[in-house]
């Protein structure tokens, strides 16, 4: 599904990404782990194709397609989808009429007819529901005066209304409390499929044990210098990140 | 566009209508210039009757002694009014086989904006046929109107059939010394609508001049008197969303609307006049002085504008707030792209007691315009406890463009109660990418989110012409962003 071959990005001359290999098949699931500054977000910000960062070398291939050559939004319509650290606000802009303007689009790409109005609001209830989200929500401008609580949870629900192949979860953890946190893991599990896969970005070993990976890498200085299954994350819990600064100590 | 399409119909039809242009089309236009032999004559083709000969020559009088403003924030390039013909004949558009003739730009345009396709015809100057059904629309339409006593019909055609009408209301909003654009408008308008609603007549329909019968091509110097009598209402649509281009690149419009005890008016506007190109050449200088007044007690009017085209938009829709407990709202829209530049805004003038106003200004620039709000809001000593609101927002897309905010308060009585809120904003490279991330483009992007920002002002609208209007700000904003 997603193969990954010595990436390099950088902002403005400073290369973050120095050589990143991963390879991600249907159904799996994916920690990203590292100390702060490793690029774990920019990995996730690259992969969608935010234009502040410059590819520089390697290859991404997404559905056996050239990711790197799509636009954002087509990344978007063949399936990728970004849970944002920091989700964005746009006042006056409705959820529900985002919603349907992106699940249309997604419609489009596929070559389907645009939902109906009232199918629509089905769909909006029924995920709704999944993701336990509270429903007025919805009602509201995009993001605009939510908790940070709040925003993490309506990525979720964007992500159950898009049904991506592919779902990025960045920092998804941060910022929640024990409560947000459970009712946005038991989102993302609801949502696993034998054809969905996920890639958790995280600092903490705390979400994994609600979203449990089928593999943990660790990524420092802009590679991953480490993979391995779920225990790694536990070692990583336990013990820092300092013993795998000191070993890959340029 | 409702000048095109009447235009074709009255071809259809033989031109049933006497009087205003279209009986002068066989006639040569006159030359260049304006003086008192060149009103004369445009008087004399409109076969008027002396009273509006006077009214021209008066205003003639008073524009040869004014000089153009030059204080709005505008950069205007000089105009030589001796260089512009005041009369001429509508010119004939070449009629083309079939829309594989048309611009593939224009085109376009018109699929974004969902037209008809007989109406794209019709309004790039294709040959149509099937212009019938909408000739029986407009009879069943005129029909109606006169069971209620409405009057509608071009101000030509009132100048003669109603003078009465028309001596006791012409000039009395905007009087011909009010400014230069206005002193020249009084003194060679070509046509306009003239309305008038009876005592308790609620209007059943949106007057548009669309419906108008004959409507001509009055673009240029076009005048429109509004009268809605005691406990009367109607809601009046001018312009069109479709693009429209046109020789002419000075408009000097007025309208007049006198609202008397408990009548309520709404006038609605889009305007899309030709911008000129990406690199700002050419397009419509549009000079337009709009006025209403709540002459009686509880009157209301309605002001709201959603302002796309034209190169310079210099633009004031105001209220005159003399009956006592009167309402006066400004709800504007103006958009810039490119080169365009916009000094528009309001006047709020309470004269009566318990006088109220709501001014909502969204001003929205991109490109390298320049965008300006430019209000006054003034009560005089005796409207105790007048009442105003005035919400002016700015939103910016890039970083070349200009908004600007010039807010006016005249304030003469201590019980009066003026607010003021403005915001500034700007569409972030961030609020993009989120939108790119979830599969919307960015043109997409940036109209949900300017949609949004006017919603408040859309919701003014008409339901269709609202619709339109959505997609319209979509399409004038195109290329702005990345």
């Amino acid at each position: 599904m997603l193969v990954i071959k010595d990436l390099h990005a950088k902002i403005e001359d400073k290369e973050i990404l120095r050589g990143i290999n991963l390879e991600v098949k249907p159904g799996e699931v994916h920690a990203i782990m590292g100390p702060n500054g490793a690029g774990k977000s920019t990995l996730s910000s690259v992969l969608a194709g935010n234009e502040k960062f410059e590819v520089s070398e390697g290859s991404v291939s997404f559905n056996d397609k050239e990711l790197l050559e799509l636009s954002p939004e087509d990344r978007a319509r063949e399936g990728l989808f970004l849970s944002f650290q920091y989700p964005i606000e746009i006042p006056g802009v409705s959820m529900v009429n985002f919603m349907r303007t992106a699940v249309n689009e997604h419609r489009k790409y596929r070559g389907e007819d645009p939902i109906s109005a009232s199918e629509f609001l089905k769909l909006m209830r029924d995920k709704k529901k999944l993701v336990e989200i509270d429903s007025n929500l919805t009602n509201r401008s995009v993001n605009e005066g939510f908790s940070g609580g709040e925003k993490k949870k309506n990525e979720i629900f964007q992500m159950a209304m898009l049904e991506p192949k592919l779902a990025i979860l960045d920092e998804t953890d941060s910022g929640l409390d024990i409560d947000a946190l459970r009712v946005v893991a038991n989102g993302v599990n609801k949502l696993k499929s034998p054809e969905r896969s996920t890639i958790v970005i995280t600092h903490y070993q705390r979400l994994l044990d609600y979203i449990v990976p089928d593999y943990v890498h660790v990524l420092y200085k802009g590679r991953i210098v480490k993979s391995a299954g779920k225990e790694l994350a536990l070692e990583l819990e336990e013990k820092g990140y300092d013993w795998i600064k000191k070993e890959f100590e340029d | 566009m409702a000048e095109d399409q009447n235009k074709i119909l009255d071809e259809v039809t033989g031109g049933e209508y006497k009087y205003g242009f279209y009986t002068d089309i066989e006639m040569d236009t006159i030359p260049k210039g304006l003086t008192e032999d060149v009103i004369r004559m445009i008087s004399a083709k409109k076969n008027e009757p002396e009273y509006m000969l006077e009214f021209r020559l008066k205003a003639f009088e008073k524009w040869q002694k004014m000089e153009m403003p030059d204080w709005a924030h505008l950069n205007i390039p000089e105009i030589d009014f001796q260089d512009i013909i005041y009369y001429a004949a509508p010119k004939k558009k070449p009629q083309l086989e079939s829309m594989d003739d048309v611009d593939p730009e224009l085109r376009a345009t018109f699929d974004k904006l969902g037209i008809p396709l007989d109406e794209q015809k019709i309004l790039s100057g294709v040959a149509v046929d099937a212009v019938i059904d909408s000739v029986s629309v407009k009879t069943t339409f005129k029909e109606t109107l006169a069971e209620k006593g409405i009057i509608f019909c071009s101000i030509s055609e009132a100048v003669h059939e109603f003078p009465d009408l028309v001596k006791k209301y012409l000039g009395t909003v905007v009087t011909d010394s009010d400014n230069f654009f206005a002193a020249l408008n009084s003194a060679v308008f070509t046509d306009g609508s003239f309305v008038y609603i009876p005592k308790g007549v609620r209007c059943p329909m949106e007057l548009s001049t669309y419906f108008r019968i004959n409507a001509m091509n009055t673009g240029q110097f076009e005048r429109t008197l509004i009268v809605a009598d005691d406990d009367s209402y109607v809601s009046y649509l001018e312009g069109c969303t479709a693009p429209q281009r046109d020789e002419n690149q000075l408009h000097a419009a007025i309208v007049e609307i006198v609202a008397n005890e408990r009548a309520e008016v709404k006038y609605s506007t889009v305007q899309n006049w030709y911008p000129g190109d990406k690199e700002g050449k050419g397009g419509i200088y549009n000079f337009v002085t709009k006025r209403a007044i709540c002459k009686g007690d509880y009157s209301k009017v309605s002001w709201t504008q959603v302002e796309t085209g034209s190169a310079i938009t210099w633009k004031y829709p105001s209220c005159i707030l003399q009956g006592d407990h009167s309402v006066g709202e400004f709800y504007s829209v103006a958009v810039t792209n490119n080169y365009q530049q916009a000094d528009t805004g309001t006047k709020m003038i309470h004269l009566g007691k318990n006088t109220r106003s709501l001014i909502v200004s969204k001003g929205v620039s991109a490109g390298k315009s320049q965008n300006s709000y430019r209000g006054l809001v003034k009560v005089s000593k005796r409207a105790d406890n007048a009442r105003n609101f005035s919400q002016c927002d700015s939103l910016l897309l890039g970083d070349r463009c200009g908004a600007h905010t010039f807010p006016y308060l005249e304030i003469a009585n201590n019980s009066a109660k003026v607010e003021h809120e403005a915001t500034t904003s700007k569409i972030g490279e961030d609020q993009i990418f989120y939108c790119n991330q979830r599969g919307l483009s960015t043109e997409d992007a940036v109209g949900l989110i300017v949609n949004g920002y006017v919603k408040e002002v859309i919701n003014q609208l008409p339901m269709e012409f609202a619709v339109e209007a959505q997609k319209l700000l979509q399409i004038s904003l195109e290329g702005s962003v990345g």
